[in-house]
Formats: C-alpha cells, sequence, structure tokens
C-alpha cells in the first residue's frame, strides 16, 4: 500500500462501503435501505480490487450486487407490510449488545493477529488457480456445497408444486 | 500480427497513438498521470463513439422498421428525414421532466442516470482493435455477466419509484426476465471460455485471430442463445414484455418524460451496441478478419460487425411479434437452459479430446464444426418436439408466477 493511488482508492472504498452500511441500518425505508446495500457491496467489490483479487471483486458484483440483492428486493416485495418501514423493534437493544461485541471481537484479532505481509507482486491470473483449487485440493466441500444447493432447489419446487 | 508497425502514426489501430503519448506523458509527468489521462481519454472515446451511433441508428431502424413494415417512417425533416433524431432530441431536452407527487424523488431522478452506466462499462473491457482496449481484464467474459446482472437493480428503481402499478409490475416482470436468462447467457459464454482457455476478451480474439476462425462456426448453438438472451436483456420487441405498449403501458418508465426518459431511450440503444459488440468480439472474430486487419484498420472491421448484429436486432424488431410472458419464461428455463447444459458437455469433450490426443488444430477444428452445427441442428429440432409433444399431464396447468407478475395467461383468465 505504498502508491498514492492504492491509499486513495482504499479510503474512497472505505468510506462508501462503511457509510453505506450504516445507512441501511439508518433509513427508514426498507427498498432504500437494499439499495444502500447495494452501494455498500459495490464498495466491497473495489476494496477486493485493490487487493488484486480480481475473480473474487467480479463474482462479488455478479452473485452479491445481481443476484442476493435481486432476491432480497423480491422477498421485500412479496411479504405483506414490508416496504413501508423499518419498523421499531424490541431486538433493538440486545442487536447493539450483539453488534458492539462483534465488533470488538473483530477488531480485537484484527489489532492482535501478527500478520503477514505478502513479499510477491499482484497475482497474473486468479481464476485458473481458483477453479484448479476448487477441483483438486478442496473438491470435497465444493461437491458438498453442491449437493446442498441441489437439495435447496429441489426442496424449492417440492414447496411451491401443487396437486 | 508482424505487420503492425506500433508506430504513433499507425492508424489500423489508435491504440498506438495513445499508448505514445501516455509514454511520453509518463517520461514527463509524475506516475498516476498516465493512468488517470488513459480513463479520461478511454471513457470520451467510448462515449464519442456511443453517441453519434445512437443519433444515426435511432434514424435508420425507424427507416428500416417502416420498410419492413410497407410504411415511409421519418422522411420529412432533412434528407431522407435524417434530421430526425436532431429535432427528437432537441424536443425531449425542451419537455418538460415531470416527477409525479407520489415518486420517491432521490430514486426517481437516480434511476435514469445509473441506467447508462451498465451498457457504457461493458465497452471497457472490449477490444476495438489489437491495442484499443481500455482495460484488458483478466475475469472479462465473467465482468460482461457481472456488469448486465446489474441492469436488474436499475430497472427495479426507476420502477419502483415512479409508484405506478404499470410501472412496478414492467419492473417485475423485467427482473424475472433478467434474472433468468442470465443464466443460459452465461452458459453460453462458457462454451467460448473452454474454448479459448481465457477469459480475457483481447485474448479471445487473438486466439481466433490465431486459429484463423470464428467462434461462430465452433458454437453455433451458443450465439443463438447469446442472441436470445441478450435481446431479452435490452428488452427489444419480441422479448419486450418489460415495457409492452398494449399490456402495461411502458413498463418501468411509464412516468418518465423529458430528457429523463431520452436517457432510458437511449440506454436501450446503449444496451443493443453494448450486446451487438460482446457477439462480434466473442463470436465473430472482433477486429480480425483474415488477414484484412493488415490493411483495414482493425477498429473500422470491429464496428462493420458490431453494427451488422445490431442490424439483426433491427431486423428481429420489425418482423416478430411480441411473445406472452409465460411463454418467454418458459423457453428460458425449459429449452434455452438444458441445450446450453447440453453445449458446454460436448464442448468440455471436444476440448478434451483436442488436448489430450495432442491433433493437429487444422484438422480438428473444421470437424468440431461441421459436428457442433450438426449438433445444434439436431437438438434444437429434437428438443422442440420433445416439448411440444409432451403430454397435457406433463405441461403446467397454470403459469402461476406468471399470473402474479401481471400476465394474462390466454384461455385461464378465471
Amino acid at each position: 500500500m505504498t502508491d498514492v493511488g492504492t491509499v486513495v482508492a482504499f479510503w474512497m472504498l472505505a468510506v462508501i462501503t462503511v457509510g453505506a452500511a450504516l445507512m441501511v441500518v439508518a433509513v427508514r425505508n426498507l427498498v432504500h435501505a437494499v439499495l444502500f446495500l447495494v452501494l455498500s457491496f459495490i464498495g466491497v467489490a473495489g476494496l477486493y480490487i485493490t487487493l488484486s483479487a480480481d475473480f473474487v471483486a467480479i463474482a462479488q458484483i455478479l452473485i452479491y450486487v445481481g443476484a442476493i440483492s435481486v432476491l432480497i428486493i423480491f422477498a421485500l416485495l412479496l411479504t405483506p407490510r414490508a416496504s413501508r418501514d423499518n419498523a421499531e423493534t424490541f431486538l433493538q437493544g440486545p442487536a447493539l449488545v450483539l453488534a458492539a461485541v462483534f465488533g470488538l471481537t473483530v477488531g480485537a484479532v484484527a489489532l492482535v493477529t501478527d500478520w503477514d505481509v505478502a513479499g510477491r507482486g499482484p497475482f497474473s491470473e486468479t481464476a485458473a488457480a481458483i477453479g484448479e483449487a476448487l477441483l483438486d485440493k478442496y473438491v470435497l466441500p465444493f461437491e458438498i456445497a453442491s449437493v446442498l444447493l441441489l437439495a435447496a432447489m429441489v426442496g424449492a419446487i417440492v414447496l411451491v408444486r401443487e396437486d | 500480427m508482424p505487420l503492425f508497425l506500433a508506430q504513433w502514426w499507425d492508424l489500423r489501430d489508435l491504440g498506438n497513438a495513445a499508448g505514445a503519448f501516455l509514454e511520453w506523458l509518463g517520461d514527463w509527468g509524475p506516475d498516476w498521470l498516465p493512468y488517470t489521462v488513459s480513463a479520461i481519454v478511454g471513457c470520451l472515446a467510448i462515449v464519442l463513439f456511443l453517441v453519434p451511433s445512437q443519433f444515426v441508428f435511432a434514424w435508420a431502424e425507424r427507416r428500416l422498421i417502416g420498410r419492413i413494415q410497407s410504411r415511409l417512417g421519418p422522411n420529412r425533416v432533412g434528407p431522407f428525414g435524417l434530421l430526425q433524431t436532431v429535432a427528437d432530441t432537441i424536443k425531449l431536452l425542451t419537455k418538460e421532466a415531470i416527477t409525479t407527487r407520489n415518486a420517491d424523488r432521490w430514486v426517481f431522478w437516480l434511476a435514469p442516470v445509473v441506467v447508462l452506466v451498465p451498457s457504457v462499462v461493458v465497452f471497457a473491457v472490449l477490444p476495438f482493435g489489437e491495442g484499443m482496449i481500455v482495460a484488458d481484464l483478466n475475469v472479462g467474459v465473467l465482468f460482461l455477466a457481472a456488469v448486465g446482472s446489474v441492469n436488474a437493480i436499475v430497472v427495479f428503481m426507476a420502477g419502483w419509484s415512479s409508484n405506478n402499478k404499470f410501472a412496478l409490475l414492467g419492473a417485475m416482470r423485467e427482473v424475472a426476465m433478467l434474472i433468468s436468462y442470465e443464466i443460459p447467457q452465461v452458459l453460453a459464454l462458457l462454451g467460448v471460455v473452454i474454448f479459448t482457455n481465457t477469459m480475457s476478451l483481447g485474448g479471445i480474439v487473438r486466439w481466433q485471430d490465431h486459429y484463423n476462425t470464428w467462434l461462430l462456426f465452433l458454437q453455433p448453438l451458443a450465439v443463438v442463445v447469446y442472441l436470445i438472451a441478450g435481446s431479452v436483456e435490452i428488452n427489444r420487441t419480441p422479448t419486450d414484455i418489460a415495457e409492452a405498449e398494449s399490456e402495461i403501458v411502458a413498463g418501468y418508465h411509464t412516468e418518465y418524460s423529458g430528457i429523463k426518459f431520452g436517457f432510458f431511450y437511449a440506454g436501450e440503444y446503449f444496451g443493443g451496441f453494448a450486446i451487438a459488440a460482446i457477439v462480434a468480439t466473442l463470436y465473430l472474430g472482433g477486429w480480425s478478419l483474415w488477414g484484412l486487419e493488415e490493411w483495414v484498420p482493425g477498429w473500422i472491421i470491429f464496428l462493420a460487425k458490431l453494427y451488422a448484429v445490431f442490424w439483426l436486432f433491427m431486423w428481429m424488431r420489425g418482423t416478430l411479434p411480441r411473445l406472452r410472458i409465460d411463454q418467454l419464461m418458459g423457453f428460458a428455463w425449459k429449452f434455452l437452459l438444458p441445450l446450453t447444459l447440453i453445449n458446454i458437455f460436448v464442448v468440455g469433450l471436444e476440448v478434451l479430446l483436442w488436448q489430450e490426443n495432442d491433433l493437429a488444430a487444422g484438422v480438428v477444428l473444421p470437424a468440431f464444426a461441421v459436428t457442433n452445427l450438426v449438433l445444434a441442428v439436431v437438438l434444437t429440432v429434437a428438443w422442440a418436439r420433445l416439448l411440444g409433444h409432451a403430454r397435457p399431464g406433463l405441461r403446467p396447468r397454470r403459469a402461476r408466477l406468471m399470473q402474479e407478475l401481471g400476465a394474462i395467461v390466454y384461455g385461464q383468465e378465471s
């Protein structure tokens, strides 16, 4: 993180990501919250790019911006009473405590850990390496995840089937 | 490419001039200057190509569809009605851009601005010539898919913020279409990636140039699937259920007027150019044309291919009637998806055969081309017959989700 461009990009993206994430909690309108969530996802994708993880960055946009947020939007619009407001909830106190504990843990771990500084330059091509790792070293977790997704898909079809 | 001189005055590839200028800039200024300047120059070049193309094609499309449908088309403003687009633009600029009282003000304003972003950004990774590429990403093909998927959010923003039932229905239809057609679209692109063994678009064009072929011949099925899915993504007429005039006024941009509507209108053309450019790059060999690129600038070849593909879209718009939403949705899941899956399987087998046995490309590629063409025809016909002959009990009784999204399923109105 020595050159100016990376530092400037990092701080801009960090402000966008964290600011948008805060707005997700703060805004009253749930659809606005989803749109801020999308902005936050895009910021995270930008951060991946500064880490020269191009494949992960693009996958972040493809999956989170293109699919997950659309799923959230569908869920929002198909549930009654939703899309009106970010209503008051009795879980506010516990949620705050949980968030504070989580933040403290992550912060503490980040400070305490003795991070390795990468000596090599950026990866030349990450996609091929990821593909090789998924189908070679990590083939079992990969297959388990595939079976899980297949089961979820079959389950969804069974649930909406009418007869 | 031995004959490319890499001199700044070699106009066969404008990348040479830009590269020389940036090198000079790098010698003279600080490190970050060439990057910034190249980004700005790239953006300007893309916009300078898109806006005039849109002006010309907005006129050409109306004339062409007029001819197809035995009408005159615009012929009053200027010679052959050439100035019609200029007149229309002035009209759009001077009209009031109404914001309805119950609209969600911020999102309503933001949507027409953001709608241009995905289709313009696509051009950043497309090679106009051998060196004329703003960013030759290693994950270019994935980038195309990712940027295309962002469209759904923009359309939803426009439709939801209008606070109008037609706008919301149009937006939900479009989102449903986009997430359905994204799958066959990406699977169609995967065949290209398996053949070329790279996701960089510059690399894919170089592969086609090296083997002196177009992926169109190796992937006939995928090209057709991609064209159909692309036509859904930019919702032009055979698949424009998101703004079907006879059903839901104008879909997600019903409430937009003036220049804000103009942005959606331009966005539709930019999206069309983007899809046409992707087809030209991935399947038609981009800037290469069997040696002709030594004499004719590569960017002219690329633009010619792009406009030819766009002309195909205009032809489709002029001749084909609009599909019903449940037909279109079923087509994606029951027809395109299985065919693209089989296509990928076959491509994988072929590449495995080719590389394991170390066969000569000159023998193998024509054989693959013939095999894939036969396979495409046989599969399409067989699958269509299979679906058409399915017993009535196997067909869905009513398109449930479709009705909830606002479609009228004929014969089952009750």
